[in-house]
C-alpha cells in the first residue's frame, strides 16, 4: 500500500514537472490555440504535498481529463470550458510567499493564463490577493482558510475562494461537542505554534464559551511545527486530565500525535478531536481512538453529501489513482467546476470570455458541486457559503467508518458578511441560524 | 510531584533522542573539522529506510512482528555506510583541508541534493510505520503512562554513548582517532592513515545519523523536510555541549532536553524560546561549549 501511494506521489511529480516544462515551451496566448489555460498551485514537495498536495493535484488531473472528454454527470457534461479543451500548468506552492508572488506573475505574463486556481498556505493567500486583483486575473483560492483574507481585500474583484473560512471549522467543532458531549466539563488544546494553529485555538475557545459555557480549558500546547516529537506535552495533557483534546495539528504532525498519545493512552477516557482529521481517515489503521471527532472543513471527502457528481469523484479517483480522495480533493475539484460554470456563464459557447466578464459571471453565483449546491453568498459574492460537518472515526474489520455524524448549516457556522469572524465568535455569534 | 516525575522522564526521553541525533555530527566534527549539514539527510535516509523496510514487513510479508527491531537497526546500518562512504568518497575526499566555512557551504549544497533525492525515492506522502512503537505497550508509574518503546530509546542512547566513550578512549584505534583529533599533521608524520580514519569517521557518523532517523521513524509520520528539521536542533546541543565533544553532545542534550521538558510543563508559551536562550547563555559564558576546547590557530 505504502510503495503504491509513494508511486502516485513519483507519478504526480513527474506529471508536474511535464506539464509545466511543456507550457513553458509553448508560451501561446491560449486564446491564440483555443484552449483556456489554467494556472493550478499547490504543493508538491514539502510537508503539505502528502496530506494536502497531492491529493489536490490528482483530483485537478482527475477532473480536467475527465472535463475535456466530457464525461462529468450533468450539469457538467459538455466538453472542457465553454467548448474549450482545458489546459493545465501546474506549479508548486513550496517555497514561500514571494516565491509564489513571482511564480504567479509568471503564470500570468509568461504563461498567459485565463485564470488561476490555487493555495493551500494562508500566508500564500494574503500574499497573492493584492497581485491577482493588479494584474487582473481571475484567482480562486481553494482550500486556505484564512479570515483575514477578505478583511485586507475589502473590495476584491479578480479574487474568490471556494473553500471556507477557518472560522467555520472551529465554531462547528464546538457545536459538535456541545451537542454530542453535554457532560464535558473541561478541554485542552495541542496546536502548532503558528498563525494556523493559534488561531483555531482561539476560535475553539471563544466559540465554547458561548455554546458551553461550563467547560474550562484545562491545558494549551504549542509546540513548533513539524516538531514530530510530543512526549512532554502529551504527559502535560495527561496531567491536566481533560474531559476533550482539541487540536487543529494537519499532515505528519497529526499522524504523530495519534500515534504517540495512542500509545500512552492519553486518549483513554477523553474524546480527540481533529479538525483537520479527515485527510488521516485511511491511515490511522486503528492508531486513532474508536470515538475521535474528526472533520474536513467543511462538507468534503469523507463528510461529502452522496450525489452524481461525489459518486463521479471517488470512482474517478479511486480508479486513476488507486486511492480514496479527500478533503482537498473535493476542494479542488470544487474550485474547477466553478470556474466552468462562470465561464460558461459569462459567454456564448465556443468563445473565450474577457477576466472581467469571468469575474462578472462568477460574483454571487451558485453552482454544483461534489459537496453539494455552493452559493459564493459571502464578500460581496467572493466567497463561498457552506456548512460543515463533524463525525466520529471508527476502525472496524479493517475499515475506516464515520459514525454519529453531524451536519451543521452555513448560517449556523458562518460569520454575516461583512463581519471579522473571531469577533463575531467573541459577540456570541449573533444572527446564527441553527435548526 | 507529578509534574517533576513527567519532567523527569519527558526530559530523559527527548534528551536520549538529542544525543542520538547529535552523537553523529559531533564524532564527524571532532575528527574532521566538518560541521556537516548533510546530517539531517542522513537522518532523513535512515528514517525513510527504515520505515519503508518495516512497512514492507508487516504489510508485504506479514512476519514476526518482533523481527522489525531488526529491521529497523539493518536499515539504519546499511543505507547510513553505504550512503556515508559514497559521499565521502565521491565528494568529501576531494575537499579535505579546505576553509571549515567552504566545507559547511559544501555539505549544505549535499543536504539540499539529498533532500530532493530523498522525494525522487520515496515521494512526498508521508509513511506511517506504527507498529514497532505500538508492540511493546506501555507502562504506567506515578500515575503517568509512557510507552515502553520511548523508554528503550534512553537505554539505546546510554549503550551508544558508552559504547562511543570507550572505542574512543580503550582501544588502539580509538587512541589514534585521538591523535588525529589533537593533532592531524603530527598524526600524519607518525604514520596513521588518516584518509582511513576520516572514511570510517564519516561512515560511523552517517550511520549514527541514519540510526537515530531509523529509531525514531516508528514513533513519527515520516515525512518530507524531517532532515532540515533535525539538524537546527542537533546543532543547538552540540554547540551546548561543545562541538566535537561525545560527552559534550551528551550533556547537551541532557541540559536542553530537561529544560525543554520544564517549560512544557510549567510555561508552555516559553517551549521554543528555551532552547535557544539556553544555547545563547552557554555561549556567552563558554563560547566554545560546556566541553569544548580551546583550538590555538597554527600559524
Amino acid at each position: 500500500m505504502k510503495m503504491t501511494q509513494s508511486s502516485i506521489a513519483r507519478r504526480a511529480l513527474t506529471a508536474a514537472v511535464a506539464t509545466a516544462a511543456l507550457a513553458s515551451a509553448t508560451t501561446a496566448q491560449a486564446a491564440e490555440n483555443g484552449k483556456f489555460r489554467v494556472g493550478i498551485v499547490t504543493f508538491l514537495s514539502g510537508a503539505a504535498a502528502g496530506p494536502f498536495g497531492v491529493p489536490s493535484a490528482h483530483a485537478a488531473e482527475t477532473v480536467i481529463d475527465a472535463l475535456n472528454k466530457g464525461q462529468l454527470p450533468a450539469p457538467y457534461n459538455t466538453k472542457g470550458i465553454n467548448g474549450m479543451e482545458i489546459e493545465a500548468v501546474i506549479i508548486d506552492e513550496n517555497g514561500g510567499a514571494t516565491k509564489q508572488v513571482e511564480e504567479f506573475r509568471n503564470l500570468v505574463e509568461r504563461q498567459k493564463v485565463d485564470a488561476v486556481i490555487g493555495y493551500i498556505s494562508s500566508g500564500d493567500c494574503l500574499a497573492i490577493s493584492p497581485v491577482a486583483e493588479e494584474l487582473k486575473i481571475p484567482t480562486i483560492m481553494y482550500d486556505c482558510g484564512t479570515s483575514r483574507l477578505f478583511v485586507e481585500n475589502k473590495a476584491p474583484k479578480y479574487v474568490f475562494r471556494t473553500g471556507l473560512d477557518a472560522v467555520v471549522d472551529n465554531v462547528g467543532a464546538a457545536r459538535y461537542l456541545a451537542d454530542t458531549r453535554p457532560k464535558m466539563a473541561s478541554f485542552a488544546g495541542i496546536q502548532q505554534n503558528y498563525a494556523w494553529g493559534q488561531d483555531s485555538w482561539v476560535d475553539f475557545v471563544e466559540a465554547m464559551k458561548h455554546v458551553k459555557p461550563t467547560a474550562k480549558v484545562a491545558a494549551e500546547q504549542f509546540p513548533k511545527i513539524f516538531q514530530g516529537q510530543y512526549g512532554a506535552e502529551i504527559s502535560a495533557l495527561s496531567v491536566a486530565k481533560p474531559d476533550v483534546i482539541h487540536s487543529s495539528f494537519w499532515g505528519g504532525d497529526m499522524e504523530a500525535l495519534v500515534l504517540q498519545g495512542g500509545a500512552r493512552g492519553l486518549y483513554d477516557g477523553k474524546t480527540l478531536v481533529l479538525t483537520c482529521g479527515e485527510t488521516g481517515i485511511e491511515r490511522y489503521k486503528g492508531q486513532a481512538p474508536n470515538g475521535t471527532v474528526i472533520g474536513g472543513r467543511g462538507p468534503f471527502g469523507a463528510f461529502a453529501p452522496k450525489n452524481a457528481l461525489s459518486d463521479w469523484l471517488r470512482t474517478a479517483y479511486r480508479a486513476k489513482w488507486s486511492d480514496e480522495p479527500i478533503y482537498p480533493s473535493f476542494k479542488m475539484a470544487q474550485a474547477i467546476l466553478a470556474l466552468k460554470t462562470a465561464v460558461e456563464k459569462a459567454a456564448p459557447a465556443g468563445k473565450q470570455p474577457s477576466s472581467d466578464q469571468i469575474v462578472a459571471a462568477m460574483t454571487g453565483i451558485t453552482f454544483e458541486s461534489p459537496s453539494g449546491t455552493v452559493k459564493m453568498a459571502r464578500a460581496s459574492g467572493h466567497q463561498a457559503m457552506q456548512g460543515i460537518a463533524y463525525g466520529e472515526y471508527h476502525y472496524e474489520s479493517g475499515r475506516a467508518v464515520l459514525k454519529n455524524v453531524k451536519s451543521y448549516a452555513d448560517t449556523c457556522v458562518t460569520p454575516p458578511d461583512g463581519t471579522n469572524g473571531q469577533e463575531w465568535i467573541k459577540a456570541g455569534m449573533p444572527g446564527a441560524k441553527c435548526d | 510531584m507529578t509534574t517533576l516525575l513527567a519532567i523527569l522522564v519527558d526530559g530523559s526521553i527527548y534528551a536520549s533522542w538529542l544525543f542520538l541525533v547529535a552523537a553523529g555530527l559531533t564524532v564527524i566534527y571532532g575528527v574532521m573539522r566538518i560541521l556537516n549539514m548533510a546530517h539531517g539527510s542522513f537522518y532523513a535516509i535512515g528514517a525513510y529506510s527504515a520505515a519503508s523496510l518495516v512497512g514492507w514487513w508487516f504489510t508485504g510479508v506479514g512476519g514476526n512482528p518482533y523481527v522489525s527491531y531488526l529491521l529497523l537497526v539493518g536499515a539504519a546500518l546499511v543505507s547510513g555506510l553505504v550512503v556515508g562512504l559514497v559521499v565521502e568518497f565521491a565528494l568529501l575526499r576531494r575537499m579535505y583541508g579546505k576553509d571549515e566555512i567552504l566545507m559547511v557551504i559544501i555539505t549544505y549544497a549535499l543536504l539540499l541534493i539529498l533532500e530532493d533525492a530523498v522525494k525522487l525515492v520515496w515521494g512526498v506522502d508521508p509513511y506511517f510505520t506504527y507498529q514497532p512503537y505500538s508492540l511493546m505497550g506501555r507502562s504506567t508509574f506515578g500515575g503517568l503512562t509512557f510507552a515502553i518503546y520511548d523508554l528503550g530509546l534512553v537505554g539505546v542512547s546510554l549503550a551508544i554513548g558508552i559504547s562511543l566513550w570507550l572505542i574512543l578512549n580503550k582501544t588502539h584505534k580509538g587512541k589514534l582517532l585521538r591523535a588525529v583529533i589533537h593533532d592531524r599533521e603530527v598524526a600524519v608524520a607518525m604514520g596513521v592513515n588518516v584518509k582511513a580514519m576520516f572514511a570510517v569517521t564519516f561512515a560511523v557518523g552517517a550511520t549514527l545519523g541514519a540510526l537515530a532517523g531509523a529509531l525514531t521513524a516508528p514513533a513519527i509520520s515520516v515525512s518530507p523536510g524531517i532532515g532540515v528539521e533535525v539538524i537546527v536542533l542537533a546543532f543547538a546541543v552540540v554547540v551546548v555541549g561543545g562541538m566535537g565533544s561525545i560527552g559534550g553532545a551528551a550533556a547537551g542534550a541532557v541540559l536542553v532536553g530537561l529544560t525543554r521538558a520544564m517549560a512544557v510543563h510549567l510555561a508552555p508559551e516559553l517551549e521554543l524560546f528555551v532552547i535557544y536562550s539556553v544555547m545563547s547563555l552557554v555561549l556567552a559564558v563558554r563560547p566554545q561549549g560546556l566541553f569544548g576546547r580551546t583550538l590555538v590557530r597554527k600559524i
